[in-house]
């Protein structure tokens, strides 16, 4: 769509969410009062490791105020499984969660009993005088222990080891043996969560009569979870109404299935009443999903001038406990991108997925990809400094130029044979980043002191997926009183969904986007739809909006024909409205008219079109580089960012306003990843980390000064309106580049940096014990 | 036996009665008892600011606050930001600026800025940074929050210049 | 995270908060600004039967110099108003520059001086700042009223002086001379978080040039805040220097206590504390004045 001028697509429109969530009348989930409803609490595990000897709900249940109290011994014996919907690597089925804990506890903060009451003040105060009798058994915290196996988390498992396999290309072991330079390092990317601001929650109204089971709260992918739902519970799909509300952010963590997916509405089938139960803060730093919690034991292979012949590489993802849905993406994706956006000619990786005894992982914004950035961009610092090569210069060298593209890469993706980037510059985009934040002007001052701190700039490259998954749904129905309603299959976590789809569909239609109204997510709008993960709702939702208009068009074109009995190929649809080739005829029918039309006759029909878009699993592929620019106090070891730039293209931006926002949302979530965010455990599986005191997430006093650039040069040739996704690319580098950026400031201590996160502490010790 | 203390609370300037226990937070009071949802819930341990209301005034953790506590107060919550369906400068700032995303977060900057700006109305962006510094969004990056402080600011005042 | 129960006062007057501590005794705790007291009791880590409100009793409020010079500040002072007041900051530069450290302006807005100490946080700034100034905190308690040295006051982790049947209402610190040097300077993981480590210093300049009347605390460095001695002894009846301060910041490091946490090591605060005595040392003589 070169050379047309467009009214919406690629403008800055202002969001149509806003207004509700400017004046507090949003309605996120625990926002929502039924009815009768009744209040859920969880007792959760205080040990990381534990047979159950005995759950005495008997005080709980007495407590005025208190409706049920239940535990697995209440609900079994039968109980569903959490399923795994993502990368079900061979051996996971062994590690698969019940929604309730059955004779052990494996995580500290796994589900033990349930308590239902009137309000969350009494809930609590039932959970307090539930007893537990617990035999606590050692706790596997790390992955060495795992591996090694002493101690069983899943005993019928036999090991700890959930699933294990290599992937490459090329031929590894021959380009290392003949290698001019080699070198091998550990890197370590810690546990995180996403830790969006709202909790997770959900509220379930089960009638085992008529029968239905609605859950508000849903999001994500509510039609894999209906599915799923409806089985578990023996009901049709049908009777499984997933809702979506208001959302106050997703990143990945929300709206997979977990534990309490199933116990709430467990909860209103044993109350019959509907159940509300909202997770708080210190429930969800232990249980929503963690993350990016891999080691890395990468080597790299070149050239005496720094060409780039192999890299070699064993990543261990720590699971947690159980294998949930998200099955093994993180440490299979990492591994997958560890080559980046290089020319990489031989690779191999040993991907391993330990089991320990914590909060179980899922994705992540920017799943294996921000951990994968990190030691391979660290690596490629380090390869510089010892072959005396400038590291842009380096990069530069090794980049995949836009001759090589396409590039398949499907011999690093279990199940995607066909993986292959598509066409772009990959240079380019490092040259715009390096220009914009005068790399030139830095790159002889590493390490210098100014204004008593000691500088370095840090750079990184990167490639990122998009929109992969199955197809999209949207339709569009337009109504008599001239309002346009949009159905999407996709979800909204606040992105600005409805926004971006009404441009699309203001766009196709002709019309001014004030009258248009976009519902999305729940599974009772549509028959199906795909869901909203790995940044896909642009390309996909997006798309399919265009084909409903297109095909919304035509079905107004035909009703046309039929009220103005002419031939259809002799009208045309603009503008809102269908129009006679001989205006002075007829005026042109607009679609509240035709609309109306459609009402009128014989079968009172609606007019509305139905589509889906499909990419065929064809992924598109954003690329850039970041760019930091730090000032590290060497004696007390803070580290200030003072200036970052980022650079992604991504094909076309259908509202530049709202990927600039995404860039620098990502961007400052990934300065938390690498300098605060921290999941610690002890060696006892505790968490240390239960608050926001000590989880700690950054504000603005961290921000620096951002530069954050959309490349808009290569259309993806998968979609029509060739988007790429654009949701990830400002986080995937970050700890890639500060950490870059930190160790060039600390050059002359010659220190390694090879773990996340760079706290003071960390630094501090490292410069230490080299006597600085 | 739970006691119930029977108190008035005046929000957004309008005398708002309850019953409740001692122990309910000014927050759950709002959302729960008085309907008014638009006050929000990360934490409840007085980190995250996105409970932040005015009492008096001034910007506190309606979380950190018992309910039985905010009786002779000025209670300001979102839902008393706009006058007459008419969006104000700051939220009308928000808008332009898109400086919300899930906007979960988005009432508790909206009470600590209209605080801050009533205070400091001409502030420098470094003094807009750490006046919002007690509040955590994960979605925007503070960027256009920043932004749109400033730029509610200019507004206010050109309103006052005659 | 709901608290659990708790029946709750709101005395007038400081006889009645005497009287109701007294009744309940160990199952009461007085609430202040409450932003340190409400999250442990939503975390259920705090569970008193009975909460006494001490926001309704004018009497702990306000502040005034009196005819010596002594600033007298309310118990119940927001420590927003140690940070905003013009009379503050020209009776104590110090106590006002550090209140500013604390914190984001919502806590500082409820939080109060009195709560602070009471609290006594071992990484909180205010009893750092009360002990380096040799603040006095008056007690009163059924028996009447005493006052306690800072020095004397805090006696472990959120342990303090004051007896079951007693509380805080008032803190006086001692006369400021126009020309004494000070400075704070803390490290915390990010903006407004507890400090790893802090320091604060002040001390003044006799007519021969040499110093006096040096006083160093540190914060986050121990069960309580801790007067640096040994690096005050290396100060008194030196003229100020670099290598002066340098040698002091050696000394005092020997006065400190660290333990680890998850934020930092002990070897790291000892380390960094080091650095900080030098540097706010370096500020407090720079500083104009």
């Amino acid at each position: 769509m070169t050379g047309t001028a467009h009214k919406y697509i690629g403008k800055s429109v202002k969001r149509l969410e806003d207004e509700r969530l400017l004046t507090g009348t949003g309605a996120y989930v625990d926002d929502l009062k039924l009815p009768g409803m009744a209040v859920m609490a969880i007792l959760r595990s205080p040990h990381a490791h534990a047979r159950i000897r005995g759950i005495d709900l008997s005080a709980a249940r007495a407590l005025p105020g208190v409706i049920d109290a239940f535990s697995a011994a209440d609900i079994g014996p039968e109980l569903p499984l959490i399923p795994i919907r993502l990368a079900p690597f061979e051996g996971f089925e062994r590690f698969l969660q019940p929604p309730i804990a059955v004779g052990k506890v494996r995580y500290v903060g796994e589900p033990v009993a349930v308590v239902i009451a009137s309000d969350r003040y009494v809930a609590e105060d039932a959970l307090e005088l539930i007893d537990i009798d617990l035999d606590p058994i050692s706790a596997v915290t790390g992955i060495e222990q795992a591996v090694a196996g002493d101690v069983l988390i899943h005993e019928d498992a036999g090991e700890n080891m959930g699933s294990r396999y290599t992937v490459g290309r090329g031929d590894a072991e021959a380009a290392f043996a003949d290698a001019a330079y080699t070198r091998r390092e550990r890197f370590v990317t810690n546990r995180h969560s996403a830790a969006p601001m709202e909790t997770r929650g959900l509220i379930a109204e089960f009638d085992a009569g008529i029968p239905l089971l609605r859950l508000h709260g849903a999001t994500k992918v509510t039609y894999f979870n209906r599915r799923h739902l409806a089985v578990a519970f023996d009901l049709p799909e049908a009777a499984v109404e997933l809702i979506e509300t208001d959302v106050g952010g997703g990143f990945g963590v929300r709206g997979e299935l977990y534990p309490e997916d199933y116990l709430v509405p467990i909860a209103s089938r044993r109350t019959g009443r509907p159940v509300k139960w909202i997770e708080d803060r210190r429930e969800n730093l232990m249980a929503t999903n963690h993350s990016r919690d891999i080691v890395c034991d990468l080597e790299i292979a070149a050239t005496a001038d720094g060409g780039i012949l192999a890299m070699r590489a064993t990543v261990q993802g720590d699971m947690g406990a159980y294998i949930r849905t998200n099955g093994g993406v993180v440490a299979s994706r990492a591994a997958q991108f560890l080559p980046g956006p290089y020319r990489v000619p031989s690779f191999s990786c040993d991907v391993q997925f330990l089991i320990t005894n914590k909060t179980p992982v899922g994705t992540l914004r920017g799943p294996g990809r921000f951990e994968a950035n990190f030691c391979r961009e660290r690596m490629l610092d380090l390869m510089a400094d010892d072959l005396g090569i400038d590291p842009a210069e380096l990069r530069l060298r090794n980049l995949l130029e836009p001759a090589e593209l396409p590039y398949r890469i499907g011999e690093l993706v279990p199940g995607d044979v066909n993986a292959t980037f598509d066409p772009g510059d990959y240079p380019s985009a490092l040259r715009r980043v390096l220009a914009e934040i005068g790399y030139d002007d830095w790159k002889d001052r590493q390490g210098d002191i100014i204004d008593g701190r000691a500088v370095g700039l840090g750079i990184a490259c990167f490639i990122e997926s998009s929109a992969a998954g199955p197809p999209e749904t949207a339709r569009i129905t337009a109504a008599p009183d001239g309002g346009i309603e949009i159905r999407t299959g996709a979800s909204s976590v606040g992105q600005g969904t409805e926004t971006g789809l009404a441009q699309i569909g203001a766009e196709y239609l002709g019309i001014d986007i004030d009258r248009i109204g976009v519902l999305h997510g729940s599974s009772t709008l549509l028959a199906s739809g795909g869901g909203t993960f790995h940044s896909r709702n642009t390309v996909m939702a997006g798309n399919a909006v265009r084909l409903a208009a297109e095909a919304l068009r035509d079905r107004c074109v035909e009703l046309a024909s039929l009220r103005w009995n002419t031939e259809a190929d002799e009208l045309s649809y603009r503008d809102g409205a269908v129009h006679r080739p001989d205006e002075a005829a007829a005026e042109p029918l607009t679609l509240a008219e035709l609309a109306t039309f459609a009402r009128s006759r014989g079968g009172k029909e609606t007019l509305s079109a139905d589509a889906a878009f499909e990419n065929e699993g064809k992924l598109s592929y954003s690329y850039g580089a970041h760019a930091a620019l730090v000032a590290v106090d060497v004696a007390t070891g803070v580290v200030e960012v003072k200036r970052y730039v980022l650079a992604e293209e991504i094909g076309r931006a259908l509202n530049p306003a709202l990927v600039v926002g995404q860039a620098i949302g990502g961007m400052m979530q990934g300065l938390g990843g690498t300098l605060l965010d921290h999941m610690v455990y002890d060696e006892d599986g505790q968490l240390l980390t239960g608050s926001f005191a000590d989880y700690l997430l950054p504000t603005s006093a961290n921000l620096p000064d951002i530069t954050a650039i959309a490349l808009e040069e290569f259309p993806s040739e998968f979609n029509p309106m060739g988007f790429k996704g654009a949701g990830e690319g400002g986080i995937v580098a970050v700890a890639a580049a500060i950490g870059n950026a930190v160790a060039l400031a600390l050059k002359p201590h010659s220190i390694v940096i090879n773990e996340l996160p760079l706290t003071p502490d960390r630094l501090r010790a490292l410069l230490r014990a080299v006597g600085a | 036996m739970t006691v119930l203390h029977r108190i008035k609370l005046t929000v957004n300037g309008n005398p708002q009665d309850c019953e409740i226990e001692a122990r309910m937070t000014l927050a759950d009071c709002l959302r729960e008892i008085l309907n008014m949802t638009g006050t929000h819930l990360g934490c409840e341990h007085g980190v995250c600011g996105a409970c932040t209301v005015m009492v008096d005034g001034v910007a506190v953790r309606s979380c950190l606050m018992f309910a039985v506590q905010a009786v002779d107060a000025e209670i300001t919550t979102i839902e008393g930001l706009a006058r007459d369906g008419k969006l104000s400068a700051l939220q009308q700032a928000f808008h332009d600026n898109f400086a919300l995303q899930c906007g979960f977060c988005t009432p508790g900057f909206l009470t600590t800025a209209e605080a801050f700006l009533a205070e400091n109305p001409v502030p420098t962006r470094a003094e807009v940074q750490r006046a919002i510094s007690g509040n955590i969004c994960r979605c925007t990056g503070y960027v256009s929050i920043v932004d749109a402080i400033l730029d509610a600011a200019e507004r206010l005042r050109a309103e006052s210049t005659p | 995270m709901k608290p659990p129960k708790f029946d709750y006062y709101a005395p007038t007057d400081i006889d009645g908060a005497l009287a109701l501590i007294a009744e309940h005794g160990e199952d009461a705790r007085f609430l202040a600004g409450g932003q340190s007291l409400v999250p442990m009791m939503n975390f259920r880590i705090a569970a008193p039967a009975a909460l006494i409100d001490l926001n309704r009793i004018p009497a702990l409020r306000g502040i005034h110099v009196d005819d010596a010079g002594s600033l007298h500040i309310g118990a119940m002072t927001r420590t927003r108003q140690l940070e905003t007041d013009p009379e503050i900051a020209a009776a104590n530069p110090l106590l006002h520059a550090a209140a500013a450290h604390i914190a984001h302006v919502q806590i500082r807005n409820r939080g109060t001086l009195g709560g602070s100490l009471a609290h006594a946080d071992p990484a909180a700034e205010l009893p750092g700042i009360a002990l380096v100034c040799d603040a006095e905190i008056l007690l009163h308690g059924p028996n009447g009223k005493r006052t306690v040295a800072s020095d004397s006051f805090f006696d472990g982790v959120f342990s303090t002086a004051i007896a079951d049947d007693e509380m805080i209402t008032e803190i006086i610190f001692p006369p400021w001379p126009n020309q004494r040097r000070w400075g704070f300077q803390e490290i915390s993981r990010r903006d407004g978080d507890f400090a790893m480590i802090g320091i604060a210093a002040c001390f003044d300049i006799g007519g021969d040039g040499l110093i006096a009347g040096a006083r160093l605390a540190a914060i986050g460095a121990g069960d309580t805040p801790l007067r640096l001695t040994s690096g005050e002894a290396v100060l008194t009846g030196q003229a100020p220097g670099q290598a002066l301060f340098t040698d002091a910041a050696f000394a005092a490091i020997d006065d400190l206590r660290p333990g680890n946490d998850i934020h930092a090591s002990a070897a790291y605060r000892r380390e960094v504390g080091g650095v900080l005595v030098d540097r706010v040392l370096t500020e407090a003589w720079g500083r104009a004045l």
